[in-house]
């Protein structure tokens, strides 16, 4: 991707250039977090005041007031600890049963393997929205409305994530396995302790993209969630902005705390993640 | 230390779609003893090791292993080992781990476990990279790490497929030189796979030609060598391979037995074909291999063949003559022929050179099926 060639002055010339171009499309993307981090740091008035110019990116006096209203206001910690909940069980949960599938569909040889992968295939064009209210009218038949469950059980399995774990699985060397398996280990011990610790990039590509997919989730809870006992992050950000009175930096305060573990997995994560994505053979 | 014969009986693999991969091979390799696979490639013999070891199922016939069937035994109850072409070392552990890992799964108690590590570490010159990741360590010693992860279960079978093919080719030399050592002085079974002949013939008791899946013939490498059974054989076994062309065999009224060459009718020694009778040419696939001709220096006894040299290969110890063979029509006239000369004759390419044929290391075979001729008109 990087311009190569050249010599000298229009060496560094091209460099310069380049470096320009993707600075500039950095700042685009980075420019809403940095707005919502420097807003959250200032007075409520001078938030909107300042929204307009380069001054929205200077936090001027910053302080903590927005943060400490937020934790006045609402049980921010409660939310937090059901987006954990939730999130953290879909994940660690998905990462077992999804790898274990994807195993599964790429290695091992079953009647109907063929059929039922063509139709988790087919799971992956279907969007969330055209079944939510045949999901809900089914998770309400369970009595399950208004519970940690509801929220986790229909995402723990994912057309997409078993996609990802398939596409890895298929390009480990089968060696590996039969080597395993003259060694004299079964099925699980092969998976646990020879699979699972190479696969590692696809592990972090799957937590990172389910806990993205996951932590900004609102319809579903919107739907099934009707107090905030159960209730996740982005659904409270949304009540808490029509709880008066309307104050903008709090809510930026409240945007940046449940921003921040996003942020914080991707960055823990990156290395691994990006070598997953080149792994599963899903460039670009 | 555990020893097993393995015997195959008609062993057949056919895969769903119809492919015969092996077709009703039978063979027994001999408590000890170490066998060589070896064929083209796709001929059918990793597949063979991978029967034996468990990955695949056989289609029919059965494997027995230290007289047990082992058909329907999945790889880890069959007592066997196996080192697979790229090692499959487990990436994420030492070698102290790879090692390890089989005796984990045997849940052996651990003084014995460590005992095991250490004999087999030592027997392959490992102790000082147990600690190494398989990533930190060259080709050769990947190979040593592999084979005393397969040799600490003492198995009672011992496969290799195509173990040296990653490795340069002195240190191909070295490795092979080891394997032998070592398997002399464990006397495990060995089943051993490659595409190579010279390894095969230096490193088998004895040695399986295997071709389309089909069982070609067993024997030592001086067997395969001097009484291959078939043209297959004749034209695999041997660097440079053998010379073969169709011809004609003729007996006269005075019992001698003329071979065509081209406008030569080259006499053949006495013992060729008792019970051929006087009377009709008969058409014969001629085998000769490249040291049944030798270049004339001086007087020769026996036949000699006038041949154009196209090139000479100087090996230092001996050189090789390429020549067109001496044939007139036919389509043989197109494949060069070899022969193996002293390393003093004067040759060069271009010019014409005599040839003597050691008329009493000629092998025929039936043109109709490529069969040696050996055994049907032989007293």
């Amino acid at each position: 991707m990087r311009p190569v060639g050249g010599s000298g002055l229009l060496h560094w010339a091209k460099y310069t250039a380049w470096y320009l171009f993707t600075a500039s499309c950095a700042a685009v993307f980075a420019a809403p977090v940095v707005f919502m981090v420097v807003g959250s740091l200032k007075p409520d008035d001078r938030v909107l005041a300042e929204a307009g110019g380069w001054r929205a990116f200077v936090p001027g006096h910053a302080s903590l007031q927005n943060y400490h209203d937020v934790f006045a206001r609402v049980d921010f910690g409660l939310f937090f600890l059901n987006s954990a909940v939730i999130v953290g069980a879909i994940v660690a949960g998905g990462l077992v049963v999804n790898s274990l599938a994807g195993y599964a569909f790429a290695r091992m040889r079953w009647r109907g393997r063929d059929a039922l992968f063509a139709a988790v295939l087919a799971l992956l064009i279907i969007p969330f929205e055209a079944i939510a209210v045949p999901l809900f009218y089914e998770v309400s038949l369970f009595g399950w409305r208004n519970t940690y469950v509801v929220q986790i059980a229909p995402f723990v399995a994912n057309a997409f994530s078993i996609y990802l774990f398939y596409t890895f699985f298929l390009g480990m060397p089968r060696e590996l396995e039969e080597a395993a398996r003259m060694d004299g280990a079964g099925f699980f011990h092969t998976f646990f302790r020879i699979i699972v610790p190479n696969a590692r990039p696809v592990f972090a590509t799957v937590t990172i993209l389910s806990f993205l997919m996951f932590w900004g989730s609102y319809l579903w809870p919107l739907l099934v969630t009707s107090g905030p006992a159960v209730r996740p992050l982005p659904v409270a950000v949304a009540e808490f902005k029509t709880l008066p009175p309307l104050k903008w930096g709090d809510i930026l305060a409240f945007g940046v705390m449940m921003v921040a573990p996003a942020l914080l997995i991707f960055v823990f994560f990156q290395r691994w993640f990006i070598r997953g994505v080149v792994s599963s053979g899903i460039k670009g | 230390m555990t020893m097993a014969a393995v015997e195959l009986r008609h062993v057949e693999k056919r895969y769903a779609n119809g492919t015969l991969a092996i077709g009703d091979v039978s063979l027994t390799i001999d408590d000890g003893e170490l066998m060589v696979f070896v064929g083209p490639s796709g001929c059918g013999k990793s597949t063979l090791l991978r029967l034996m070891a468990g990955l695949e199922a056989v289609t029919g016939g059965e494997i027995v292993v230290g007289g047990r069937v082992v058909n329907d035994l999945p790889p880890q109850q069959r007592n066997i080992a196996m080192v697979f072409q790229n090692y499959a070392l487990y990436p994420h552990m030492t070698v102290r781990g790879n090692i390890e890992f089989p005796l984990r799964m045997m849940k052996l108690p651990r003084e014995e476990a460590r005992r095991r590590l250490q004999h087999t570490a030592a027997l392959l010159g490992l102790e000082p990279l147990l600690d190494a990741s398989p990533r930190q360590l060259a080709g050769g010693q990947r190979q040593r790490v592999a084979m005393a992860r397969a040799l600490v279960r003492d198995p009672a079978v011992f496969l290799l497929d195509e173990p040296l093919s990653n490795l340069d080719a002195k240190l191909r030399g070295e490795i092979r030189a080891e394997i032998l050592s070592l398997q002399r002085r464990t006397g495990t079974t060995m089943a051993y796979v490659t595409h190579d002949q010279v390894e095969a013939m230096t490193l088998g008791d004895r040695v399986a030609v295997l071709n389309g899946g089909v069982l070609q013939q067993v024997g030592t490498a001086q067997t395969l060598y001097a009484a291959p059974v078939n043209t297959f054989v004749a034209g695999f076994i041997g660097s440079p391979p053998m010379n073969l062309f169709h011809t004609t065999v003729q007996r006269d009224t005075h019992g001698v037995l003329y071979m065509a060459m081209g406008r030569h009718q080259v006499p053949m020694a006495a013992p060729h074909w008792p019970r051929l009778a006087a009377g009709a040419a008969v058409p014969v696939i001629a085998g000769l291999r490249p040291e049944a001709l030798s270049c004339v220096d001086g007087d020769s006894r026996g036949p000699v063949i006038e041949v154009m040299v196209r090139s000479v290969e100087n090996l230092g110890h001996e050189k090789l003559i390429i020549f067109l063979p001496p044939l007139e029509g036919g389509l043989d006239n197109t494949t060069p022929w070899t022969a193996r000369c002293q390393p003093r004759v004067q040759v060069v390419p271009g010019v014409h050179t005599s040839l003597a044929v050691d008329t009493a290391n000629v092998i025929f075979f039936d043109p109709a099926d490529g069969r040696a001729l050996a055994d049907q008109w032989t007293s």
